[in-house]
């Protein structure tokens, strides 16, 4: 049995269902909800690699090469967003983070 | 089975059972690490599909910086563990999200998609590079795109440092832009000071000198 696309694809779909069951699991920890935007991420960028492997086509690993800038641009704001919340409210919980509710 | 297919499902496993722990454990320093593994597995499973540079890109940029950070900002920010259990509600509502997307992206590779069979890639040439043909196609077609990628970057680093940084109030600190711009009358005064008269000049004030116990004339 060899390596099919398939394969690679199915391990992207799985990794992509954890993280949004992560997102929901976790609502109480904001750092938490941002790993898993990460390993959302990271899914995506599997399937990227391997439509680009089998097609025979650089487009792919281009198009991850810019979302893993994006990505770590976004971690790093997301995580300055968070310290600033910290000493704003001193929780991280997204449950109690409801200072907009009228 | 072949080596590389072994070599696939083993780094899988790995992948699949560290995000399970990254979304499961209740330590956040746990979730970063089992994070890591990861992305340490996926890195080994893009070097199976020959993208060695992201790969490397892969370990040395989140390995390396995002985790990292990512541990700091955990062990700086004093979280309490104990956050309780999650509750049945969430639970169930996580499983039922799950098992929805599950289903979704099941039936749209392998109902809808007919290419998902496919084994054989087309053959690379003898002497393929993989950093320099993914620099042969950045720096020409997708140039434009890079620029942009390093302005997004130069954004995230502005837009970071702006939201931690905090003035202490209670530090006395030097202004740059307000000490280069001082100008030499702000620092010395010159006073035009009046001649003092001395008092022996005056001699119809002989008794206040004797009241003070000033020096003899």
């Amino acid at each position: 049995m060899t390596l099919s696309l398939a394969h690679f694809l199915a391990l992207g779909a799985i990794l992509f269902t954890l993280s949004v069951v992560g997102i929901f699991l976790n609502r109480r920890n904001v750092i938490v909800m941002l790993m898993s935007i990460e390993l959302m991420l990271l899914a995506v960028n599997m399937n990227f690699i391997a439509f680009s492997h089998f097609l025979g086509d650089m487009a792919g690993q281009v198009f991850v090469f810019f979302i893993m800038t994006v990505a770590a641009a976004e971690s790093a704001i997301g995580l300055a967003i968070l310290v600033v919340l910290f000493r704003k409210f001193d929780t991280v919980d997204a449950q109690e983070l409801d200072s907009l509710k009228g | 089975m072949s080596a590389l297919t072994a070599l696939f499902y083993v780094f899988a496993a790995m992948a699949v059972f560290g995000a399970l722990r990254v979304i499961t454990s209740r330590n956040p320093i746990h979730s970063a690490l089992y994070l890591v593994l990861t992305f340490v597995s996926v890195a080994a499973i893009w070097m199976l599909l020959k993208a060695e540079f992201l790969a490397i890109v892969l370990v040395l940029v989140y390995v390396g910086a995002v985790m990292v950070l990512f541990l700091f900002v955990v062990m700086m920010l004093d979280i309490n563990m104990d956050s309780g259990g999650r509750g049945f509600w969430r639970s169930s509502v996580a499983i039922f999200v799950g098992i929805a997307v599950a289903l979704q992206l099941a039936a749209v590779l392998f109902l809808h998609f007919k290419g998902v069979w496919i084994t054989d890639a087309p053959p690379l040439p003898a002497d393929y590079k993989n950093t320099e043909a993914l620099g042969s196609v950045l720096y020409t077609e997708y140039v434009y795109p890079f620029e942009l990628a390093a302005v997004v970057l130069l954004v995230a680093i502005v837009a970071a440092i702006a939201l931690t940084l905090r003035q202490r109030k209670d530090v006395r600190y030097n202004d740059p832009s307000k000490a280069v711009r001082t100008r030499a009358a702000d620092r010395l005064r010159v006073v035009e000071v009046a001649p003092v008269v001395r008092a022996e000049a005056a001699p119809d004030a002989p008794a206040a000198d004797a009241a003070d116990g000033g020096p003899a004339k």
